[in-house]
């Protein structure tokens, strides 16, 4: 039959075709390095088709990118990742977001409900309190406060009760 | 210079692996922002904060560093002082209470899409929002 031939011709084609046309590792590490020229810092090296990634980013999100920009390149086996991660002062991107005075006020409202003999003011960003509590409970007030995007936790009207 | 003040506290953060670390100095307040790997290294911090500025009442530093939580904890414990932790509709105290969770109680987290109220499940089915300051999660 004329089909059991083609089926035995397709896989010895494939098999030449993989090795004929398939990239070499300098061909590869030739357009992986042409991808990681966006990203500085970063070097590949390519060897029996497995990359190499190595250099240092500011965070695992970077690490995580240059690994997907060149994963997708053709003929590469396998991808070592040895990026090392440095978070530097200078990576800084976004500004330290800060909450409006409305919504800081609930947010303080929420979170000082639970503390009796403590009044919280939000005026300018600024939260101000006074009144007396614990060493223990005020470190608690304190960790939620902070998170609440607050210019300022005034705290000079704390006193820690003993 | 309130970096140079904190500078403990900062390479503390830079060390142990804060991820998505921001640190700036507005108005004569730091701010030192990040994502905490795990929450000993938060507890590191505020040690640390705490020696430099005894019971944090200096009003120069803002901390806020969160935990991040590994994408299979689900379980949370209640860590009320002794009280029941109120479960609401909506995320806010002016929000009605839909049920409660027992001091000591371990519920199920259904998601932290809000940083201060986090959505959770009783083990009654009662679903809704809590306050995440009372909440811990159970590796």
């Amino acid at each position: 039959m004329k089909l059991t031939k083609v089926f035995a011709v397709v896989p010895i084609l494939a098999i030449s075709l993989m090795v004929s046309c398939g990239p070499n590792d300098a061909d590869i590490q030739a357009k992986v390095t042409e991808t990681l020229k966006t990203v500085p810092g970063i070097s590949a090296q390519v060897k029996e088709g497995v990359l190499t990634l190595s250099g240092n980013v500011s965070d695992a999100a970077a690490k995580t990118a240059a690994e997907a920009a060149v994963k997708e390149e053709k003929g590469i086996k396998s991808i070592v990742n040895n990026i090392t991660i440095t978070p530097s002062l200078s990576s800084v991107v976004a500004p330290i977001a800060m909450a409006a005075d409305e919504a800081l006020t609930k947010a303080v409202r929420d979170a000082t409900k639970d503390y009796q003999g403590v009044t919280a003011v939000v005026k300018d960003g600024i939260i101000s309190l006074k009144g007396t509590l614990s060493a223990d409970k005020w470190k608690r007030l304190k960790m939620t406060l902070d998170g609440l995007g607050p210019k300022k936790v005034d705290a000079s009207g704390i006193s820690i009760a003993k | 210079m309130l970096q140079e003040k904190y500078k403990e506290l900062i390479d503390s953060a830079h060390s142990s692996g804060v991820a998505q670390l921001q640190v700036q100095e507005i108005e004569n307040v730091l701010h030192i922002a990040g994502e905490a790997p795990s929450g000993i290294v938060k507890d590191q911090l505020w040690d640390i904060y705490n020696k430099i500025d005894p019971n944090y009442l200096a009003g120069d530093l803002v901390l806020d560093v969160n935990v991040a939580t590994a994408v299979n904890v689900t379980k949370v414990r209640v860590t009320t002082d002794s009280s029941n932790l109120n479960i609401r509709k909506g995320p806010g105290t002016d929000q009605p209470i839909v049920g409660k969770a027992a001091h000591d109680e371990i519920i199920t987290l259904v998601n932290k899409s809000n940083k201060q109220w986090w959505l959770v499940r009783t083990n009654d089915g009662e679903e809704g929002y809590s306050y995440a300051q009372y909440l811990q999660p159970v590796e």
